[in-house]
């Protein structure tokens, strides 16, 4: 088991995005990150003001971004490209199929905003099918980290990554949830608390979600086990095998489509010995303006409707 | 100006990756013969003359490197690569088959001596832009050349691509234009205009250089003469598709479709004949 706080304390994943890339940067001189012009809000612009001749801004022009990021890595280097989610798999697909995952080239897709909680800019830009999208490619690596630290440790892991990466985050501040750096490592899962009457599997900003939820059952007599899945691909199938036998039922949570994404992905990993599964996420609909909180309220990404479908399933 | 000896020697690979473009198309049953053949000249003067490169090491940090843009030319990359002695030229034969390496569009991870894969129109050109990048960023002075089909420019990341190579003085860059002027639903400016070519690569801060993309001197001489000038080059080659092959030239047809048996045995002999009257004249 891993150790697992919930607390007040926030910390936005951007922030923890750049300092890990300056630091990575000091380290290592091949690093060279590019942005289309979003370098404000990714926060790769820090990275650029401390290395500016590492530091490319593409402009208004993401599937050439993500040609131009292919180039320099056939040329040795470790390239981050960032924008925001929607733009940089939904609009960049064909580019990433073709000049990155086709030739395994060492890109780390860096993608902020994803999700519902993008908010006021509506569903033009919550991106709810990327973790579907990129999951589909060969060669490529899928990853939703939970927190700020967390997300310091993704950071440098997937540098060392021989290959194409995708990591998503959100645009809003998330809950700290792990103290200490240094468990992450791509592929693997963790439980973060242990029960034996569901597993609730959940990735990204829906972790905090599922430990939350673990308290609100716990009062109601049910033991839940969590488990932070921050690889979506590949797939700590073991684990997820591991926790469908011991506990008998499963809850995938993702601010994603059900479809495509973490749930799929869980469902298909039990699929020879399966047990009752619900996948909690956005039901194949797209979303529309409002507050975060309230967006994930609505779209039923709450502890509390986590806790509601884990009780009926619990009991069955 | 270019030695005699060395115009003829071009000239002759020229005809060498012409014949083996109709041989692997023809074994294979399926590819496109027409864009390769107006390709061929071009590919034959940066393999054997002007690109800095080692077959023995294809991985070379140093070298220069080619990205096909317009991946459906693969059987001329690829019998290039092999007459350069990247692989031997018995490969050719296996183009597009099951279980060998020369797939039906180039593939970095397959083949030696390909720089970048592609097949998706428009893609190749950028992957070209991020090379060029590369080399400014390590200060290398390898080159790297890209070569687009005219029917490609109707993709908008060839524009997004070319105005990022200016945007960044990628002088490093050279891209050839393989204007062969038909595209697979027909002449180019019928299907959808891309005229004028000149003019819009000048407005996208490019040095516009417009040859005879057959003219093996004028060809060698265009390169030799590039200048760093801190503004990335293309050459505007004018072409003619299937050019070597009569029945070919000119045509739509031969766009994506091989020859059939009789059509190869008369595509060969006329090559073969070209390659006669060659040694006759030259000796």
């Amino acid at each position: 088991m891993v150790s697992a706080i919930l607390t007040d304390k926030k910390r936005n994943l951007r922030d923890a995005y750049s300092s890990a890339l300056i630091e990575l940067g000091h380290k290592n001189p091949d690093i060279v990150v590019l942005d289309a012009d979003l370098a404000l809000s990714t926060k790769t612009k820090r990275f650029g003001t401390v290395f500016p001749e590492r530091f490319f801004d593409m402009g208004i022009a993401e599937a050439n971004m993500m040609g131009v990021a292919a180039g320099l890595a056939a040329c040795g280097k470790i390239v981050f490209a960032s924008t925001f989610a929607v733009f940089a798999t939904g609009r960049c697909y064909d580019a990433i199929r073709q000049s990155i995952a086709y030739p395994e080239l060492n890109v780390k897709i860096v993608a902020t905003h994803a999700g519902i909680s993008v908010g006021g800019d509506g569903a033009s830009h919550q991106m709810l099918e990327d973790i579907a999208l990129m999951r589909v490619l060969p060669n490529m690596t899928v990853i939703a980290p939970a927190d700020a630290t967390e997300m310091e440790d993704v950071v440098p892991a997937i540098a060392e990554h021989k290959g194409p990466c995708y990591v998503r985050i959100g645009r809003e501040d998330a809950p700290i949830i792990f103290e200490t750096h240094g468990e992450f490592k791509i592929g693997k899962g963790y439980i973060l608390r242990d029960g034996s009457d569901i597993s609730i599997i959940a990735t990204g900003t829906m972790t905090a979600e599922a430990l939350k939820a673990y308290d609100l059952l716990k009062e109601k007599g049910i033991e839940a086990r969590i488990i932070h899945m921050p690889t979506i691909k590949p797939l700590d199938e073991e684990l997820v095998r591991k926790c469908a036998i011991e506990t008998g039922c499963i809850i995938t949570c993702e601010e994603h489509s059900i479809i495509g994404g973490l749930g799929d992905a869980v469902a298909m990993a039990i699929a020879t010995k399966p047990v009752p599964m619900y996948r909690v996420g956005v039901n194949d609909v797209f979303g529309e303006s409002g507050e975060a909180r309230q967006l994930m309220e609505k779209y039923g990404l709450t502890a509390d409707n986590i806790a509601r479908v884990a009780e009926k399933m619990a009991k069955v | 100006m270019h030695d005699k000896k060395l115009i003829i020697e071009v000239k002759r690979k020229a005809l060498e990756i012409r014949k083996w473009v109709i041989e692997s198309v023809y074994r294979a049953g399926s590819g496109h013969p027409g864009g390769s053949l107006s390709i061929a000249d071009v590919l034959a003067c940066l393999y054997f003359h002007e690109m800095r490169h080692n077959p023995k090491d294809p991985n070379w940090p140093d070298r220069d490197r080619l990205v096909l843009s317009k991946g459906h030319a693969a059987p001329a990359l690829y019998a290039a690569l092999a007459l350069a002695g990247y692989f031997p030229v018995e490969e050719l034969k296996n183009l597009r088959k099951i279980g060998h390496f020369l797939q039906g569009h180039p593939c970095m991870k397959k083949v030696p001596g390909v720089d970048m894969s592609t097949g998706s129109l428009g893609q190749g050109f950028s992957t070209a832009v991020g090379m060029a990048l590369a080399g400014k960023i390590d200060k290398k002075d390898y080159r790297v050349f890209a070569i687009l089909g005219d029917g490609e420019v109707q993709e908008g990341q060839v524009w997004e691509a070319a105005n990022t190579a200016s945007h960044y003085k990628l002088d490093n860059l050279i891209a050839i234009l393989d204007r062969n002027k038909l595209q697979i639903d027909g002449p180019t400016e019928e299907v959808m205009h891309v005229e004028p070519l000149a003019w819009r690569w000048q407005a996208f801060g490019w040095d516009v250089i417009e040859i005879d993309g057959h003219d093996i001197e004028e060809i060698l001489d265009t390169f030799h003469e590039i200048k760093l000038n801190e503004k990335p080059t293309i050459i505007i080659a004018h072409t003619i598709k299937g050019k070597g092959v009569s029945f070919m030239e000119g045509t739509l047809s031969f766009h994506g479709k091989p020859p059939s048996h009789e059509q190869y045995i008369r595509a060969m002999s006329e090559l073969e004949q070209e390659e006669k009257e060659l040694e006759e004249e030259y000796g």
